[in-house]
């Protein structure tokens, strides 16, 4: 058994347990950020507080939600937001907190492939933010499911049926992930499992991934400069905290963080109380009812536009395209096979690759919403063509690129 | 001032998303219907001045109003339960005691010339070939029609209470209540649900909305949707629109254009606000307390973030 | 040496018998996602043709599904190519159409226009015709034919008659 001085502080008492001077020294005040980035370096905190939210507010709302098909969408619509003391609010912050996480992850994923963050070194933090991107998709498609109204319906009725793969036909698989021929009460109990428990759980293990695989490679910086971080740290250490080009992480990064958290949360609370309905759509203010279709089908609007992918197409080749597009950010680090890893702006060709990019998701959003007829089915299908057509020339034009 | 221009590049494409999945998105999908507020110009307007006693006793004569309707302010009741005048009937005939407060007065006139047209349910009924509109139209008492309905109007408004007396749940129940449940507000066709003591009591009042709800659903086509969360599932446009002309959205629907006047509309919304959006003032009052904290919470952020760069920059 | 091998060994023979085990129970997992018998079994739908409409449709539901059955007139058997008229299923000789009512797209429930005589889906513009063939993309294929077995001018869906097996054989069913 180690040997134990008496402790003099409780500091002392916990550090000699649990280490934890040692612990906030590795994950706080000398855990290196580079001291050239802007705003939007936050996004990360942003995301873990926006989830933090959805963590809370969720816990409130299990409380009186009822998973079970008669029982489930007067639990939210009249319990909740009728009876439960602010049962209203948790349920607007988590509605509106799982449509704009997906804007913070867009633009934090589009902040690293601009910066080239995804290079040398920083593969896995991209492969793992992915992958939380995956999870937090199935997490928001489940969470969709719960309120049971027609919108919940529909929409697990169209997304489970991908699963039959086209013309193999595979209902037993769309059956088997059901638990029923169509959406009903094995379907709603299994889907609630799914997001109050095992994709949280998922989340929670990515997140930790995704953290960890920062610490190797460390944080990148506004211009893509490689510079020793040891040398760095030293510097800030005997106190020329000016001329280094590191920061700590608490609280020199953090309190930077914080103020964009409180910029945004001034966003995110404006559109809590006054402007919620993009994030709640109405017709899932009627409860489900397998007999009626509702007029027009359309998923959130973080999903239209690998919606609008799979639509003008025929089944199948919709089908591969769908999946193509699942898949593709995925392999961006072995894609794009220049040797810079400097900001889009200074890498000719995928400069204009990356605001094309941009520009096509949002035309492939637009066009997913709108109903699929006359000139936006046109428009659709050269989007999803031109979207297809920009990863395959992403290795091409990236391979002539010269070294900066 | 280089991070102002990558928040405008970020705002720039967040509003433009936005704008093309919301308001230009919605405006594609959803059937754009004018509103006429509620002056319903189809109808002919009242020439003649009504004469209230005249009125009355057209209202309460042999074989007319009162024969089917009931008129509990002159303690007129109903001659049939609800269930047994929706199986003669279809839906149960109104009391008349509020309807002069609630519907339009050229609605009111033309309704009973012509019931099947005033409703805007001519499609339904075909005299030809003997479907007759439950409401018997009213043929005239001898002398001039015109002058006999105006005071039939005259006499209905007389015993009705002010227009801005009549409550959202008043208004609610009369012009939509017969045929629309809000199942939040306890609202059946046949009345609101009291509190039973006693299960068979609940099942015998639940078994005799069922069997209303029956004769509801064969004499509309279908069972009138419980309007709970309209307010939420539809938005107000619609709901005004809809309600002064169902046609407009939904051609040919069953849905009898109900003529209330605009006060009512006002009111029948609020009542399906209070279903669907209960504590949307609550919402309105503590969202203004979050914003000016988050607004301290901000300037707090910035000055604490100000302090620590001091010594960074 | 000898040893060092052979901790390797029970290493990865301990590691074999926790593998058999993991995937015993993914086997249960697999089975309790399944559908329950009483799921599966659930459903033989039995309707009364005798009382249709020529020409209006009938919605009846199956396992959670719509089923359409439509009436034809003779005006519509007579206009129909020899395709459609395979797919009809003839009961009290009279020809009628019955299918589940999902387009076969992603399961949206087609409308029927009187005055057309077709399906047309909401969700992506796919049309069928009375007899349930596509006519118009994206749907890939016709209507599903559930199954059925006729008896007298009754149909019970759920179970496989001799007249869906003919059209089993003859290919008009996947």
């Amino acid at each position: 058994m180690a040997h134990f001085e008496k402790a003099n502080s409780l500091n002392e008492w916990l550090d000699q347990r649990l280490a934890v001077n040692t612990l906030q020294r590795v994950l706080q005040t000398e855990y290196w950020i580079p001291k050239n980035i802007n705003f939007l370096w936050a996004m990360g905190m942003v995301l873990a507080i926006t989830f933090g939210i959805l963590l809370v507010s969720g816990i409130f709302l299990l409380m009186y939600y009822q998973p079970n098909v008669d029982t489930a969408f007067d639990s939210v619509n009249y319990t909740i937001m009728r009876e439960v003391g602010f049962g209203w609010l948790w349920r607007h912050v988590h509605a509106v907190a799982a449509s704009v996480v997906f804007l913070i992850i867009y633009i934090h994923m589009f902040t690293g492939i601009y910066y080239g963050s995804y290079k040398k070194g920083r593969e896995i933090i991209w492969i793992s933010g992915m992958l939380l991107f995956v999870a937090f998709s199935a997490e928001a498609f489940s969470g969709y499911m719960l309120p049971w109204g027609q919108m919940s319906y529909w929409a697990g009725m169209v997304i489970t049926n991908l699963f039959s793969a086209g013309s193999l036909e595979l209902n037993g698989v769309v059956e088997w992930i059901r638990g029923d021929y169509v959406p009903a009460q094995a379907f709603l109990t299994r889907f609630f499992m799914l997001h109050v428990l095992l994709i949280p759980l998922a989340i929670l293990a990515l997140i930790g991934v995704h953290f960890g695989a920062l610490r190797i490679p460390h944080v990148n910086n506004q211009d893509g400069e490689e510079f020793d971080f040891d040398v760095e740290a030293e510097k800030y250490k005997a106190g020329d905290k000016k001329s280094s080009k590191v920061i700590a992480f608490a609280n020199d990064f953090l309190s930077k963080d914080m103020f964009v958290v409180a910029v945004y949360l001034v966003f995110f609370f404006y559109l809590v109380f006054w402007n919620y309905g993009f994030a709640m759509d109405p017709v899932n203010f009627d409860p489900a009812d397998g007999l009626k279709t509702p007029a027009h089908i359309y998923p959130e609007w973080y999903f239209l536009w690998s919606y609008e992918i799979l639509r003008p197409f025929s089944k199948d080749i919709g089908l591969i395209a769908f999946a193509f597009a699942q898949v593709i950010f995925v392999l961006l680090p072995f894609l794009d096979r220049s040797p810079n890893a400097v900001p889009a702006r200074r890498r000719g060709l995928f400069f204009i690759w990356f605001w094309l990019m941009l520009i096509d998701m949002i035309a492939l959003t637009a066009m997913g919403k709108l109903p699929p007829e006359g000139i936006y089915s046109t428009i659709g299908l050269v989007a999803a063509v031109a979207f297809i057509l920009l990863w395959i020339a992403l290795p091409i034009i990236t391979m002539f690129e010269k070294k900066v | 001032m280089k991070e102002f221009k990558i928040l405008a590049v970020v705002v720039f494409f967040s509003l433009v998303t936005y704008w093309l999945v919301e308001p230009l998105a919605h405006s594609v999908l959803h059937k754009h219907v004018d509103s006429n507020h509620f002056t319903y110009a189809d109808l002919p307007a009242l020439e003649k001045t009504g004469d209230v006693a005249n009125g009355k006793e057209l209202v309460m004569g042999a074989g007319a109003c009162t024969g089917c309707h009931s008129l509990e302010v002159a303690g007129i009741s109903a001659s049939m339960d609800p269930v047994t005048a929706a199986s003669s009937y279809g839906v149960n005939p109104p009391d008349l005691s509020v309807v002069g407060a609630i519907y339009d007065d050229k609605f009111l006139a033309a309704l009973i010339k012509d019931p099947a047209s005033a409703l805007k349910v001519s499609h339904k009924f075909d005299p030809d070939s003997g479907k007759m509109h439950p409401m018997t139209q009213f043929y005239g008492a001898g002398g001039d029609m015109d002058q006999e309905v105006a005071d039939m109007v005259a006499y209905l408004k007389s015993i009705a209470p002010k227009a801005e007396d009549v409550t959202p749940a008043v208004a609610f129940e009369n012009a939509c209540g017969r045929c629309h449940s809000v199942r939040y507000e306890r609202w059946t066709q046949m009345g609101e649900k009291p509190m039973f003591k006693f299960k068979k009591d609940e099942y015998r009042f639940d078994a005799n909305v069922l069997e209303y709800q029956e004769h509801l659903t064969k004499y509309m086509g279908k069972l009138p949707p419980d309007l709970s969360m309209y307010y939420r599932s539809r938005n107000v446009h619609f709901l005004e629109t809809f309600i002064e002309d169902p046609q407009s959205h939904m051609e040919g629907t069953a849905m009898p254009r109900v003529g209330v006047n605009a006060e009512s509309a006002e009111k029948v919304i609020e009542y399906l606000a209070d279903s669907a959006d209960t504590l949307r003032d609550d919402r309105e009052r503590i969202g203004m307390y979050v914003m000016i904290f988050m607004l301290v919470f901000t300037v707090f952020a910035y000055l604490w973030k100000r302090e620590i760069w001091k010594d960074l920059h | 040496m000898e040893n060092e091998s052979r901790r390797g060994f029970m290493g990865k023979a301990f590691g074999a018998v926790s593998g058999v085990g993991a995937v015993a129970s993914l086997y249960a997992m697999k089975r309790s996602w399944d559908p329950l018998p009483s799921v599966a079994a659930a459903g033989f739908t039995t309707v009364d043709l005798a009382s249709a409409e020529p020409n209006a449709l009938v919605v009846e539901k199956w396992r959670g599904k719509p089923i359409f059955i439509l009436k034809k007139t003779p005006e519509m058997v007579a206009a129909q190519t020899e395709e459609a008229t395979a797919r009809d299923v003839i009961v009290g000789g009279e020809n009628f159409l019955i299918a589940i009512g999902l387009c076969t797209h992603l399961g949206c429930i087609p409308s029927y226009r009187k005055d057309s005589s077709d399906f047309l889906c909401a969700c992506h513009g796919g049309k069928f015709d009375s007899s349930g063939i596509d006519t118009q993309l994206p749907p890939p294929s016709p209507l599903v034919i559930p199954p059925f077995k006729i008896d007298g001018t009754t149909v019970v869906l759920g179970e496989e008659g001799p007249e869906y097996a003919k059209m089993k054989e003859s290919g008009l069913i996947a």
